[in-house]
């Protein structure tokens, strides 16, 4: 057979393929070539062949069948072929492979060879790619190499036994005596290795860490001598003394001083001299100061040396280099939560980095900017930010639009204020807001309640000037069928009123249905927005129109809307009115980041609300009253708002099915199982218009009753009936104490027969105070649909005089006007 | 550091060096990745990428790209000068080192990476002793005779 053809022949051949078919052929070929060679056992060509093997593999060609040739030549005598066959190994082996076990009697053979090239070989290889079984046999000669006085070796050595570690930490006690002379190493080689397996250690083990704490001293020294020693070519780097080394030392006193009084003290000169000796023209010098930068921020550093860290981090920002400048935002991004105030001197030049042409820049100049945002500063840095916002990139989009809106909301200095940047925002970067935005922006106006006009007129005036970003178009046409009727009738304090028809906005809300621009949830939302207008309007029978049209429609969604909204005009129009009334404020929930809010007005899906903290149960009054006023202005009967609490106009919610069946939406009451007092939420109404309303509507006539009364404990429960449902009983328990101590800790749970439906709203507190100085109250609402004569059984559990107690009891003595 | 890659304009892979196991299709699929994220990069960025949560530095030396994936925790600064360092430890070697030089000694560019770094961490900071090693262990003399002097 002919010799085998050189490594760089083939190369040469390969590159000469003008197709990658044609690549293919030639590699298939020589492929062929090489497999019988491997076959005949070939010594001399074998290295020739494997390193062939080679570089097909790096062309992306499969190369297994080359592992055992690559065995077989670290197991050769002569030095190149052992070269090749180590890199073959860690190319092509690794610890998935079980072929790579059969390295190990190589590798500790070739790790007590005579020549230290060989050695050198081994020691590499093993730390590269060594697994956990091999790392476990040949530990021992690692360390063993560790405490040579051959520096060749000790370095690799050093690095070897970090790679041990790092796959099988119970072997780092081995290393220990090793480690102890390391450092009075004069070659650098070694130091640089042996700083790397100190810090290694230390980062692993709390103990070594305690150990080596020492060594901040003796490391403080070296590193000194590095600044202060004067040129030495051998380690030279643009006038600094061997950075890599300097950078290595600074990271491992960042480790052991780390939350360490002493070691931190000892450091603080170190620190400061490199921080202002350091030449800072070249990238060299800059990686070093911001090592420094880094350590002094993590360290129990004194305020000074943290002061002169960030002004070090501010001179960065000035830089014209880029990279040096992204690193000097990434670091101040890790510190602004503890330094803010160092930090905020800096805003302008931070708000400045979003002007860069630089994308990593502009990013993590826009996250640092939001940081930076307080109640003092908010004004400025959102008209930069909202500038920002108009000339970024898509990609930034969402993110900053995200961040303006959780801005905002924390620090508005007035609702207007606030309404004016949601506005700016949805008009510049509509399409990029989160789906989520929509709710929360819908509950921001409705709450902003001096500002409806205001806000429905501009979101008027922007629809007409366009209407292809759909959260703008959806919370636009939400709010017009919301405050149409504040739209027409002109009555805008803010600004200048505008002279609008109701059939131009009827025009406006139609376009919307027909355009092409809107997504089929847009035009659910501007069919029940021209809906809600049927009693805000007096154009009726355009809106019966419209809305019949659209009952033939091919979305079914939006079919099935027209449907409901139509037999609402002609079977149920009495109820029209009360129906499609205005919303009341909704409660917004803890929020930690975006809230979410049910849809109570049958737009979309309703978000279920994760009451964090259950909704108060007691609304003052004089807010019950407003409610009322409105209501009045509608000329309605005063009905209960939770009427409204409309199913989502989903897919088998019958909007006509509420009226008869209150509490079946969502099905969330566990109907005979007590319920905890944390409020459910698809009742999430009921939690604002419980008791005031009732009282100011209740058909009363209901004799309150005592339900409890024993141990000093009374709970006494009075009725209301829930209007216009007769089914409902609506119980309000009044808790109070007669003894001496207070109960805290005070539950109260329920339990009804199957035929019944409970639910429990949040009570007024749970701690009941002594001497019947107060009460604690809660309300509980039945279902009774087949008239059944009331039972409950209670639980009470409450905390008295530092014990607990429990108690059951039934509850049969119902007055029988509250269950007929 | 995780991996290091060389790679040309045009997406061909030069050199690759993984410092942790990973399954062959997760390295095509990195190198896939890379490329494409750094061949997009435009003339004048900065030299720093973040990728998963790993930070990647790259730089361009003539035609080749060279791309180092770094852990969260390490200095991005550096990295820039360890890729310097080894570009200047094959021009030592290779003598004004372009492309070609090591696509047809690809294996002496990982013998020289291999002297200069070990397991992802820095093994010599010197650029003469690197060089030293290299040079000493290409010279078939003195290794045959370090051989024949080892067996008698």
């Amino acid at each position: 057979m002919p010799a085998p053809i050189r490594l760089r022949e083939l190369i040469r051949t390969i590159r000469t393929a003008r197709t990658q078919a044609e690549e293919r052929e030639m590699i298939q070929k020589e492929c062929a070539a090489i497999r019988s060679s491997f076959r005949e056992e070939d010594n001399t060509y074998r290295c020739r062949n494997v390193a062939k093997l080679l570089y097909m593999h790096m062309l992306g060609y499969p190369a297994h069948f080359g592992q055992l040739e690559c065995l077989k030549l670290i197991a050769s005598q002569k030095f190149t072929d052992k070269r090749i066959g180590y890199l073959g190994a860690m190319l092509l082996l690794d610890e998935r492979q079980d072929v790579h076990l059969l390295m190990t009697n190589c590798i500790k053979n070739d790790l007590n060879h005579s020549t230290q090239y060989v050695q050198g070989l081994a020691l590499c290889t093993l730390g590269c790619m060594g697994s956990s079984e091999m790392c476990r046999d040949l530990a021992g000669e690692v360390e063993k190499l560790l405490k040579t006085s051959n520096s060749y070796l000790r370095k690799k050595a050093a690095l070897c036994a970090v790679h041990v570690i790092r796959k099988v930490p119970e072997l780092m006690e081995m290393f220990l005596p090793a480690t102890k002379n390391l450092l009075s190493e004069k070659n650098h080689g070694v130091l640089h290795t042996s700083v790397v397996l100190l810090t290694e250690m230390c980062e692993r083990s709390p103990d070594m860490l305690a150990h080596f704490r020492k060594l901040v001293p003796q490391l403080v020294r070296i590193l000194k001598n590095l600044i202060m020693s004067g040129y030495s070519p051998e380690h030279d780097v643009s006038g600094i003394s061997d950075p890599f080394l300097q950078v290595r030392i600074l990271r491992l006193l960042r480790i052991l001083g780390k939350g360490d009084d002493d070691s931190s003290e000892a450091m603080n000169d170190i620190l400061a001299q490199v921080a202002t000796n350091t030449e800072t023209s070249k990238n060299v010098g800059n990686a070093i100061l911001y090592e420094t930068v880094l350590t002094i921020m993590d360290i129990k550093s004194e305020s000074g040396l943290r002061v002169l860290a960030i002004n070090i981090l501010g001179r960065f920002l000035l830089n014209n280099d880029k990279n040096i400048r992204y690193v000097a935002l990434t670091s101040l991004l890790k510190t602004v939560q503890t330094d803010h105030n160092a930090v905020q001197r800096h805003r302008s030049t931070i708000v400045d980095c979003l002007k860069d042409l630089d994308v990593s820049i502009k990013r993590r100049a826009m996250e640092l900017s939001f940081a930076l945002v307080n109640g003092n500063n908010i004004r400025g840095m959102m008209k930069e930010l909202l500038y920002f916002l108009d000339s970024c990139d898509p990609e930034f989009k969402a993110d900053c639009a995200s961040g303006v809106f959780l801005a905002a909301e924390k620090y508005a200095p007035s609702k207007r204020w606030h309404i004016d940047t949601i506005m700016r925002v949805l008009t510049t970067a509509g399409s990029y807001v989160r789906d989520d935005s929509v709710p929360n922006l819908i509950q921001l106006i409705t709450n902003s309640v001096e500002m409806h006009a205001y806000t429905v007129q501009r979101l008027y005036k922007a629809l007409l000037d366009d209407i292809s970003q759909q959260p703008l178009v959806q919370v636009a046409s939400w709010c017009i069928g919301e405050y149409g009727d504040l739209l027409v009738s002109g009555q805008c304090e803010e600004e200048e009123p505008i002279q609008v028809t109701e059939d131009e906005v009827l025009d406006v809300l139609e376009g919307l249905l027909v355009s092409n621009l809107s997504t089929p949830v847009t035009r659910g939302y501007a069919l029940t927005a021209i809906m809600k207008l049927s009693t805000r309007f007096t154009s009726v029978n355009r809106i019966k129109k419209v809305v019949s049209i659209y009952g033939s429609s091919i979305d079914v969604e939006l079919q099935q809307r027209a449907v409901e909204y139509n037999a609402l005009f002609k079977k149920y129009d009495h109820m029209r009115p009360a129906l499609l009334e205005r919303m009341p404020i909704m409660e917004k929930t803890a929020s930690n980041g975006p809230t979410e809010i049910v849809q109570t007005n049958g737009e979309t899906e309703p978000s279920v609300v994760e009451a964090k903290h259950p909704p108060p149960v007691t609304q003052p009054t004089n807010q019950a009253n407003d409610l009322l006023d409105l209501l009045g202005g509608n000329d309605v009967v005063p009905v209960i708002q939770n009427t409204v609490s409309t199913k989502p106009a989903s897919a088998g919610g019958e909007l006509l099915d509420l009226l008869g069946d209150l509490s079946l939406s969502g099905g969330t009451s566990p109907a005979p199982a007590p319920s905890v007092p944390t409020s459910q939420p698809s009742f999430f109404l009921d939690g604002l218009t419980s008791q005031p309303l009732f009282n100011d509507i209740a058909a009363a006539g209901i004799p309150p009753m005592t339900a409890y009364n024993k141990n000093g404990l009374k709970i006494d429960f009075t009725f209301e009936r829930a209007n216009p449902n007769p089914n409902i009983a609506v119980i309000t328990i009044h808790a109070s104490n007669s003894t001496e101590a207070d109960m805290t800790d005070f539950v109260f749970q329920a339990a009804v027969p199957k035929t019944f439906q409970l639910q429990l709203l949040s009570p007024s507190s749970n701690v009941v105070p002594a001497l019947n100085q107060g009460t604690v109250t809660q309300v509980i609402r039945v279902l009774n649909p087949q008239k059944q004569q009331l039972r409950m059984r209670i639980k009470l559990t409450y905390t008295h005089k530092g014990s607990a107690v429990q108690d059951l009891a039934e509850v049969n003595n119902f007055p029988p006007q509250s269950w007929q | 550091m995780r991996f290091l890659l060389l790679f040309s304009r045009q997406g061909k892979l030069r050199l690759q060096k993984w410092f942790t196991s990973m399954s062959d299709r997760e390295k095509k699929k990195i190198i896939r990745d890379m490329t494409t994220m750094v061949l997009a990069r435009q003339a004048r960025s900065c030299n720093f990428l973040q990728w998963k949560d790993l930070k990647i530095i790259y730089k361009r030396y003539a035609s080749l790209y060279f791309c180092l994936a770094v852990e969260s925790q390490e200095n991005e600064l550096l990295a820039l000068e360890i890729i310097h360092r080894y570009v200047e430890l094959l021009d030592k070697y290779f003598g004004n080192v372009c492309e070609l030089d090591i696509i047809f000694n690809f294996e002496k560019a990982y013998f020289i990476l291999d002297e200069f770094l070990m397991g992802g961490e820095i093994q010599e900071t010197s650029k003469q002793i690197v060089n030293r090693s290299i040079e000493a262990s290409d010279i078939p003399r003195y290794l045959k005779l370090a051989f024949t002097i080892n067996n008698c």
